[in-house]
């Protein structure tokens, strides 16, 4: 066994912080939203364990807004591993008066899923949270540790992080409080595609090439749906498109693509000289918008 | 494809944020939506130029006051290489965000103004550097448009360094000089045509250049036992395995190890990564191994190859840097984490501090604030496996965690 190239090099690192995760935490989850990077993250924690099972349950923030294709996909996967998956609805935490919807043109249930997601860390008693946030994907995530302390409220306190030196993780936390992990933080975009053609991982079918009724605003290709505000004026049509990203349909917007396998997908992205969350409407909203949202406990 | 991290060091006004917007551009990694952002936000600020800081200085406390604050991790890469940038801040008050950046990088580059020769950070640079054991040290002769490419100034500021260089007790470590001018791309990607008296490399071909392989010392190999691998399955009823990162050495199958602390012996029976056996582990690969007897190994032991024993010991003297606001106190106790390894340790001794300018050490300190670097001698509670740090880069290093507060306060070096 080698550690050379650059992905076996990712590899090697992230299955470590998958066992200092199990050895370290009494009550981890993985959070899985049925995107490639959660994906590629079940698999090193199959890795990390193998021949023994994933010794967490992985839990599903639901929006209610998910791409169908996404749930069908989540399903299929956990049936086959064998794993337990815990789902949390947005829907409920609205019900109970907890957060209200957004209306208008860029209304989004984005925001909400802190709300559901903090409930359930604190109702299952979670200590560790790994997530697939990668720090090329945002400037905010690129200050983000490995080991991330949330306090009671679940709040990330951005000026004040521990230091992580060399491999040694500091999971020590007060009761109440929660870590959230990432241990494909030092992976790029095209580092998560080439593992998913090296591992041949399935993935959800709207990572490629297909036709879909959209409609354009503001230079970004929105997804027809119920789920979707849309004016009169906006005109829809029928586009040959894939996803970049995988966030629920108002948040996430398609780009124009022919790549139907792996391989053309990873040639696309070479190629592409717009970043991957350059497709994220919830970016959008201000220069500090994920910055904002991680303070108050986002994935 | 090989990987290579590199930290950066120098204040703002060295043009650091400008030299990692030059590499991004220069070498096409910057999206046009990044591009546009940037665009925009130097535009609002009513700036003439492209401020790349922009895009490296994520959070808005660092916007606002136009410094690094924390640690940006920023990747591109080349036909040839992946790129981790760790960019770190170059202010006194931050030296322990420039130790952590330090701390995972094979390589360094320290910017120098022209304007200003070598200054007191760059004795702090060069020195924490050589402190973590960074094999590469660039020193980017920065601004050289603004001394009109004198080949002069640049002879001027390499003596000073090199003169710097002379107390270094890292003598493996590779110090390469490159005059750049980071806002006109001079020497960082193509050569410049304004210092004709320049025959080296560019910033990028030195960094295509650099060997990856090294990027941890070679030593004995050390396997700090992470985690035990029982499924108690049917199909796997009596699997054992004992799951770790391999580190300085390899390990193969029929070797003869001994297991720390308890020191019995046993031989490798088999090594296996996910669903395959090897007969060999890498250096830096995460597997886990099985041993020929039926042994009592648990978290935070340590296997090793028989007659590379490693130091086991209760007490040593290290080098430590301390990164908490709450000052380290003699005789104060705090949880060592030496690897996946954890006892508790008693500060014994101050012998001395290295002073903030680098200039020697005062002695007669008992207690450290912030940012201070000291040699410590510790007592713990139970025995730690370690090398020195200079001969082992992970079984030489800790963290202090200060079981009030939890927080990593602090890191050592073993001496």
């Amino acid at each position: 066994m080698t550690a050379k190239t650059h992905i076996n090099a990712l590899e090697n690192e992230a299955i470590y912080i998958m066992r200092e995760v199990a050895a370290q935490f009494e009550r981890p989850v993985l959070l899985f939203s049925g995107g490639k990077d959660s994906i590629t993250l079940v698999r090193l924690a199959q890795k990390a364990f193998y021949p023994a099972k994933i010794p967490f349950p992985l839990m599903h923030i639901d929006t209610g807004h998910n791409f169908p294709e996404t749930i069908e996909f989540r399903d299929q996967m956990v049936a086959e591993l064998g794993v337990e998956l815990i789902i949390r609805k947005v829907q409920d935490t609205i019900d109970q008066g907890k957060v209200k919807e957004e209306f208008g043109r860029y209304s989004s249930r984005n925001m909400l899923q802190t709300t559901t997601l903090l409930d359930a860390i604190e109702a299952y008693k979670f200590d560790a949270c790994i997530g697939g946030a990668r720090r090329d994907e945002e400037k905010a995530r690129a200050k983000e540790r490995i080991f991330s302390v949330r306090d009671d409220f679940g709040q990330w306190d951005e000026k004040n992080q521990r230091p992580e030196l060399f491999d040694m993780l500091n999971g020590q936390i007060e009761h109440g409080q929660n870590v959230r992990v990432f241990p494909i933080s030092n992976w790029t975009e095209l580092d998560v595609w080439t593992y998913i053609e090296k591992e041949n991982l399935e993935i959800p079918s709207i990572y490629f090439s297909h036709p879909r009724k959209t409609f354009v605003r503001d230079g970004l290709i929105w997804s027809a749906s119920e789920f979707v505000y849309k004016d009169e004026e906006e005109i829809v049509e029928e586009r040959q498109v894939r996803f970049r990203t995988v966030g629920d349909m108002s948040c996430t917007a398609a780009v124009i693509s022919k790549a139907a396998t792996i391989r053309e997908v990873v040639a696309e992205i070479r190629e592409s000289s717009i970043s991957e969350r350059g497709a994220r409407i919830d970016d959008k909203r201000s220069e500090a918008a994920m910055e904002k949202r991680k303070q108050q406990g986002y994935f | 494809m090989e990987v290579l991290k590199i930290a950066t060091a120098g204040s703002v006004d060295d043009g650091k944020s400008t030299l990692i917007g030059r590499l991004l551009y220069d070498t096409r990694s910057l999206t046009d939506d990044k591009l546009e952002a940037i665009e925009r936000s130097s535009k609002q600020k009513g700036y003439d130029y492209l401020d790349f800081s922009l895009a490296t200085d994520g959070l808005v406390a660092e916007r606002e006051q136009g410094i690094t604050i924390d640690v940006a991790h920023i990747y591109f890469s080349t036909a040839t290489k992946s790129y981790i940038i760790a960019d770190t801040p170059g202010h006194v008050e931050y030296t322990r965000n420039m130790v952590t950046g330090a701390s995972t990088s094979q390589a360094a580059v320290i910017l120098i103004d022209a304007r200003h020769g070598v200054i007191e950070q760059t004795y702090r640079h060069f020195f924490i550097n050589s402190l973590l054991r960074v094999k590469d040290i660039i020193v980017a002769v920065n601004k050289m448009d603004l001394v009109d490419y004198a080949e002069e100034r640049y002879q001027e500021i390499k003596s000073a360094f090199e003169e710097l260089a002379t107390k270094n007790d890292y003598k493996d470590q590779q110090v390469t000089f490159i005059p750049v001018s980071a806002l006109r791309g001079d020497n960082v990607v193509t050569r410049s045509d304004a210092m004709p008296w320049y025959q080296g490399q560019t910033l990028l071909e030195h960094l295509e250049a650099l060997d990856t392989q090294d990027i941890y010392n070679r030593g004995k190999a050390r396997f700090p036992v992470q985690y035990v691998i029982r499924p108690k399955t049917e199909d796997f009823h009596d699997f054992r395995a004992y799951a770790g990162k391999v580190y300085g050495g390899e390990l193969n199958v029929g070797d003869e190890v001994v297991i720390l602390p308890s020191k019995t012996r046993s031989r490798i029976k088999e090594i296996y990564f996910y669903d395959q056996t090897y007969e060999t582990a890498a250096r830096r690969s995460a597997v886990s191994i099985s041993l020929e007897d039926d042994v009592n190994v648990s978290r935070g032991d340590m296997i090793v190859k028989a007659g590379e024993l490693p130091s086991i010991d209760k007490r040593f003297t290290a080098t430590v840097s301390w990164m908490d606001a709450e000052h380290l106190q003699v005789g104060s106790n705090y949880v060592l984490q030496h690897g996946v390894h954890k006892v508790l340790a008693r500060v014994q001794t101050v012998h001395h501090r290295i002073l903030p300018d680098y200039s020697g050490v005062e002695t007669g300190v008992d207690s450290l604030k912030m940012n201070d670097i000291a040699s410590i001698s510790f007592q713990l509670n139970k025995p730690v496996f370690f090398d020195a740090f200079k001969a082992h880069r992970t079984n030489g290093s800790f963290i202090l965690i200060d079981p009030r507060s939890n927080n990593t306060v602090g890191v050592g070096f073993i001496e």
